[in-house]
């Protein structure tokens, strides 16, 4: 058994290599428009509502927050903050928070590509994950989804469709990776190129915000932008170890992102 | 003294007295105690051959229910028509996706007129080819909606054979019936031929065709989960993360 193991190893050494998809969103660039969150419902089979501004209601992967120094004019300065799932790897004793309190094994680490996972036909709605999660990425399904007539014909078949009673949540649009393995491996390749693998969110917005690629590998360009003196991930001193980063020139707003308890305004400095 | 030995003695009186056991019992109330341990195991007897048949002989037929497909398509007749074999109807596309089964324009390349004198084909001919409607074909290997499979992963990377994941549909001259779960509406080849691991895949019967020399595979293969992650676990020595198969 164990050579039979050994054997498999050597045999397909190549499945080996792992990879750690992840992101940098440039937070100076970002407009706030919201052609990320449009992007990634049209995508990922998100359905919505009359007025999907209602913010407890509406159902998104990738949200657009908005914050802001809190000062009076004319200091005023605002932020947007797109948000989609962190796909925290964790580290030491820490856990992705979201799989360490899964009771049905509904969501996992893949090791392979760093992706956190939600299989929906598993879960069956206990929402342990939504309360764990410290960044608010995972969503419920408090009805079956609808869709205006005639619209079901253009739900993108290679996402499966949740239903009620279920929680989901961004997958680095997970499919299209599945599609360029699928297209490499009819042309008898393995790896992947840079651009064969990007989320909707990165294509769909306009101020170029967004760079999506494999964290490990220096020839993608977010290996170097995450290296950026003004980089930071959310609440990083969790520990979660998010594989989002964020870049701003802005004081405030990279201590804003680390959820900095001091006197936010007074050790603002302007860029 | 040990019970055992007494329930032995037990069970040798009751095996000589058994053909009398009614007549005896009236015979001697004083001892009741030689036959009446006999009730739970006759009990336990009953109840395990009552729900080892329900399980396995009343259950299935009535879980499963079966469906014809829309025509008796010959897979032998039509290896000999084509020129480059399975490919010719069964292709990858640029992209790397499979094109499955063929779609009606394939066929009227060459059933735009009668080939032959099967009814069959006439049958084809008249009910499809002429209104131009496609064939709604059954699907056994059919996966939920949150499965992905790939075909370029396992037949151009990992060269595996059809008939390991499909059984002999290839070399058939009949369709078989479809059968599906009457709940979930899902293929019975992806969930119900394996009670209890009876069964076997398609690559163990893939194995005994080999070590007696011809095709021998007559049983659908499984493709349940089980299935997959088995052969995963042999051929490339991982245990697969969710976001392997599922969307
Ligand atoms: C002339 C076109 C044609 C050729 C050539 C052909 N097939 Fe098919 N195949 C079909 C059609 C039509 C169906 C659907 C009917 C059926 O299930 O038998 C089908 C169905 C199948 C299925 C069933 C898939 C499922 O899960 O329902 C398998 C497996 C298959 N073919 C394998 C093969 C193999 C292996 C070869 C080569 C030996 C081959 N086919 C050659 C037309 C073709
Ligand atoms: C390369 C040409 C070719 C193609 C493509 C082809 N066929 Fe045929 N088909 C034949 C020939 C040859 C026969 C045998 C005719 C005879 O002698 O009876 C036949 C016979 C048949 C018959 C009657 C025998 C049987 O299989 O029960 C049916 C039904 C049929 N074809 C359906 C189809 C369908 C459905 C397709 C598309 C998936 C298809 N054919 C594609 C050449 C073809
Ligand atoms: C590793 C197992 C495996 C192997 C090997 C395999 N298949 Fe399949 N096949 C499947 C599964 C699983 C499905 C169902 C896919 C789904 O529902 O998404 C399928 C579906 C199909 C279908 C129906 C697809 C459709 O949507 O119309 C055809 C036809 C087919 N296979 C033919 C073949 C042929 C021909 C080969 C050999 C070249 C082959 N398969 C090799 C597992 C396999
Ligand atoms: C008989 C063995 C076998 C069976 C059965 C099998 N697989 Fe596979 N599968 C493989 C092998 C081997 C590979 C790797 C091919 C390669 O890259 O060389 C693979 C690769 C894959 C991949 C691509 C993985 C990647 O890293 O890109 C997917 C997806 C997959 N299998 C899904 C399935 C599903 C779903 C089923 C069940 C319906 C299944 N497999 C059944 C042997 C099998
Ligand atoms: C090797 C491929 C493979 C892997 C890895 C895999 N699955 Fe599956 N899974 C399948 C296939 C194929 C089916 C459909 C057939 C069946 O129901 O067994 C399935 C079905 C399911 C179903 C039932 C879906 C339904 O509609 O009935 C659930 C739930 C599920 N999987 C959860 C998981 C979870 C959770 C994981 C990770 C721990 C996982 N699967 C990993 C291949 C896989």
């Amino acid at each position: 058994m164990k050579e039979a193991h050994h054997e498999a190893h050597e045999h397909h050494g190549a499945h080996k290599k792992t990879y750690k998809y992840g992101m940098v969103v440039d937070l100076d660039k970002c407009t706030g428009c919201g052609a990320c969150m449009v992007a990634c419902m049209a995508e990922n089979n998100l359905p919505f509502r009359k007025d999907n501004s209602d913010r407890m209601r509406s159902q998104l992967w990738m949200r657009v927050y908005k914050i802001s120094n809190g000062r009076p004019f004319p200091d005023t300065d605002i932020c947007y903050i797109p948000r989609p799932c962190q796909h925290c790897e964790g580290s030491g004793h820490h856990h992705t928070p979201c799989v360490s309190v899964c009771p049905a094994t509904a969501t996992d680490y893949s090791h392979e590509t760093g992706i956190v996972s939600q299989v929906y036909t598993r879960c069956f709605g206990c929402r342990y994950c939504m309360a764990a999660c410290p960044y608010h990425v995972r969503v419920f399904n408090w009805w079956d989804p609808t869709w205006p007539k005639g619209m079901k014909k253009y739900l993108n078949p290679d996402v499966s469709v949740r239903m009620r009673g279920v929680v989901e949540k961004c997958s680095f649009c997970y499919h299209r990776y599945q599609r360029a393995k699928n297209k490499a491996y009819a042309e008898g390749r393995r790896e992947l190129h840079e651009d064969e693998y990007q989320t909707a969110c990165t294509q769909a917005c306009p101020a170029g915000a967004i760079t999506f690629g494999d964290l490990k590998n220096p020839e993608h360009k977010v290996h170097e932008l995450k290296k950026s003196p003004y980089a930071f991930r959310l609440l990083e001193k969790l520990g979660t170890n998010p594989k989002v980063y964020y870049v701003s020139t802005r004081d405030w707003v990279r201590k804003a992102g680390e959820a900095y308890a001091g006197e936010e305004g007074k050790s603002v400095t302007h860029a | 003294m040990s019970t055992i030995e007494e329930k032995e003695q037990a069970v040798s009186q009751d095996e000589q007295a058994a053909e009398h056991a009614t007549v005896e019992a009236t015979r001697e109330p004083k001892k009741p105690g030689t036959w009446r341990f006999l009730i739970p195991l006759a009990a336990f007897a009953l109840g395990f051959v009552s729900h080892f048949s329900l399980g396995w002989v009343i259950l299935p037929p009535i879980l499963y229910a079966e469906k014809q497909q829309p025509i008796d398509f010959s897979h032998k007749i039509h290896q000999e028509a084509v020129d480059e074999g399975c490919e010719s109807c069964h292709y990858f596309r640029e992209d790397g996706s499979f094109s499955g089964i063929p779609k009606l324009e394939n066929c009227a390349e060459c059933h735009e007129e009668p080939m032959g004198e099967d009814p069959e084909e006439a049958k084809f001919i008249k009910e499809y080819v002429e209104p131009g409607k496609e064939i709604p074909w059954l699907i056994y290997g059919r996966q939920p909606q949150c499965v992905f499979f790939s075909h370029a992963a396992h037949v151009k990377m990992g060269e595996l054979e059809c008939i390991i994941c499909h059984g002999p549909i290839g070399d058939s001259d009949h369709v078989r019936p479809y059968q599906y779960n009457r709940l979930t509406k899902y293929s019975r080849d992806i969930w119900g031929w394996n009670i209890a691991g009876l069964a076997k895949n398609g690559w163990d019967y893939l194995k005994q065709a080999d070590d007696s020399g011809g095709t021998k595979i007559e049983h659908p293969a499984r493709m349940k989960m089980d299935d997959c992650a088995e052969c995963h676990m042999e051929k490339r020595g991982v245990h697969e993360a969710c976001f392997v198969c599922h969307k």
